[in-house]
């Protein structure tokens, strides 16, 4: 790697192919940029490859799906696997499961969260950094390992097969609290100060002035907090047998077995379980970037 | 960023002499609380939540592990008696503790490089604008986002020995049929590739934020001395992205550790347990065996073991704090 300097003559200047709106960042000359291309490329291609072979076993009729050699196309497209599988209706049970368990995983956690971590940044009390110390050391815990003692647990607090048992050890984290409060600390004092001369309440700052102000970390977190809980297996897998109140991921685990050899309902039923999280991923691209930045500050 | 709305009532003027903070209620208390509730400072009110959720459903399974893991407590029922350190000492003994701790410790070491350095590839191919970079990015990033399920149901059906793609494909170019997991070099290296699919996203992501935060003009600077796209590429990028990649070793590390959901959904830990990693094996201990004692010595003897690892991450994690 040690070769004389080169003068590059075709230096990186701003080409007016209109694709590069800033100056490259590496001096690449085309070819050079034609194969980053083409890696990149393929790479892709393999990734998708996996989720483009269930979409399209899920639209063949179900005689086709054991074709050998593989084909990509069959003799006719069909929606007749999603229509056996949404008929079955355990699958929108366990979407609606999946929901209710996120979105109150969600809000319990950013809300608590925020209020602590508020608290550790604002407003002063005797042990507060006592707490927060505690809090700090909690980021530390792996908590699935303790996963046989927490059912022990549940099972003494009678919270088995609940929602509840479900969503609340799910609630707890400190690597928010610890984000967050950078977050508040970073909100002008002025403007806290200025309101509470005016009268507001600590409450009314906290949700009128710092949670608004705070608004894009928040989105990113709580988008963040929620594929996590959607996605989540090994607790709810562990602390529900009732069918009626599986997750999604459960749910799909226990009936994998039951559709046999029907690949086309399988992968039809991958699909749309898929799809949610997919489609969210579109909206909220950006947040969930910075999400996951931000996430990997705090571990996961 | 615009000045939020603040609806402020104009009233009491005197509101703006005096100490500020001691006047008002708590906001969380009506007028009616006793006095005595009202004397507690509002930081108090607003922890609260937090701190009951954290001692009922952190601290406490940490403590009630502990205690059960000296005594043979039974899922079936009772506490059962106490043994002192019978169970650590079985344990120790214990073959399958070690050989599932060294399935956890192989699949470690097999997947957590390969999560660094294809995260690190894909980022570096994708962080300059590009045609279609929109796709590539939605490609590699996607499959982060498919429950686990899922995930293993689509590579069950690719994997498979029959009539799975993989082997078609194989097959196409004249290589034997595989048992993909069936037998147990294979049932490894398929767990492991499936991991490296479906979670290589979320480093590829923290190593594209790191990419963004690198200055423009050291690389204009460097250009202009002469530096070619693989000096620049050793000499600025990759050091500089020295910090991000330690922060994801040591998050993968704890995340393989702890690996159970892939593993368990496509080989159950087989063949013959030749991929059941440790978690699997406190699971079948504690509810299938039933043994929630023993299954709690385990997990609080693997506990230890993750929380040094974590102590390791907590230091880097503070190092990093200021570029939050």
């Amino acid at each position: 790697m040690m070769s004389a300097p080169t003068v590059p003559l075709d230096t990186p200047r701003p080409t007016g192919d209109g694709r590069l709106p800033s100056p490259p960042r590496l001096f690449t000359p085309r070819l050079g940029r034609v194969c980053i291309w083409v890696a990149a490329a393929l790479i892709a291609f393999v990734w998708l490859l996996p989720m483009l072979w269930a979409l399209a076993t899920s639209v063949k009729p179900e005689a086709e799906t054991t074709a050998y050699p593989p084909e990509w196309t069959a003799s006719r497209f069909t929606g007749e696997a999603y229509r056996q599988v949404l008929s079955q209706g355990d699958l929108v049970v366990w979407f609606l499961n999946s929901t209710i368990v996120a979105v109150a995983v969600t809000v319990i956690t950013v809300i608590t969260s925020a209020w602590a971590a508020y608290a550790f940044a604002r407003l002063p009390f005797r042990g507060r950094n006592a707490l927060y110390a505690l809090t700090i050391a909690g980021i530390i815990v792996p908590a699935n390992v303790l996963v046989v003692p927490l059912f022990q647990q549940m099972r003494i607090m009678g919270m088995v097969d609940t929602y509840w048992g479900i969503i609340l050890p799910q609630v707890v984290a400190p690597a928010m609290v610890f984000i967050l409060k950078k977050f508040f600390e970073a909100v002008p004092r002025e403007l806290e100060d200025a309101a509470q001369m005016d009268g507001a309440g600590r409450g009314r700052i906290f949700w009128m002035i710092v949670m608004p102000l705070c608004r894009p970390i928040l989105a990113a977190v709580s988008i963040f907090v929620f594929i996590g809980a959607w996605n989540n297996f090994f607790w709810p897998f562990i602390v529900t047998s009732d069918p009626d109140l599986m997750t999604l991921p459960v749910g799909l685990a226990n009936v994998q077995n039951a559709f046999g050899v029907r690949y086309a309902q399988l992968m039809a039923a991958a699909v749309l379980a898929a799809l949610p999280l997919v489609l969210i991923f579109l909206f909220f691209q950006r947040q969930i970037v910075r999400g996951v930045a931000t996430a990997g500050l705090g571990g996961n | 960023m615009s000045t939020p709305a603040v609806h402020t009532p104009a009233q009491g003027t005197g509101a703006t002499s005096g100490p500020r903070a001691s006047r008002r209620p708590s906001p969380r208390l009506s007028l009616h609380s006793p006095p005595a509730l009202r004397r507690i400072p509002p930081g108090v009110w607003f922890v609260a939540p937090f701190i009951v959720l954290y001692l009922v459903f952190l601290l406490t399974p940490i403590a009630l592990g502990l205690v059960t893991s000296f005594f043979n407590t039974s899922l079936a029922g009772g506490t059962g008696d106490f043994v002192g350190l019978g169970n650590y000492r079985e344990l120790l003994a214990d073959d399958a503790v070690a050989s599932s701790a060294a399935n956890t410790l192989r699949f470690t070491l097999y997947s957590t490089p390969l999560l660094i350095v294809v995260a690190l590839v894909m980022a570096l191919l994708t962080h300059r604008n590009m045609p279609a970079r929109w796709l590539f990015r939605l490609a590699y990033f996607m499959p982060f986002l498919v429950p686990v399920t899922v995930v293993t149901m689509i590579w069950t059906w690719l994997l498979g020995t029959d009539f799975g793609l993989i082997n078609g494909m194989l097959d196409g170019i004249g290589l034997g049929p595989v048992n993909w997991l069936g037998e147990p070099a294979a049932a490894m290296t398929s767990v492991v590739m499936v991991t490296v699919w479906w979670t290589v996203g979320f480093n590829y992501l923290l190593y594209l934020a790191a990419l963004q935060g690198i200055p423009e003009e050291l690389y204009e600077a460097s250009s202009i001395d002469g530096a070619n796209a693989w000096q620049q590429l050793f000499r600025i990028t990759l050091p500089l992205l020295r910090r991000t990649t330690g922060l994801i070793l040591v998050l993968q590390l704890i995340a393989s550790l702890k690996v159970f959901d892939q593993i368990y959904l496509l080989t159950s830990g087989g063949p013959n347990f030749s991929t059941r990693p440790i978690l699997e094996y406190i699971y079948d201990v504690g509810f299938t065996g039933l043994r929630i004692g023993y299954s709690s010595a385990i997990s609080y003897a693997f506990f230890l073991v993750i929380l040094v690892i974590a102590l390791i991450q907590l230091r880097l994690f503070s190092r990093k704090e200021g570029s939050a």
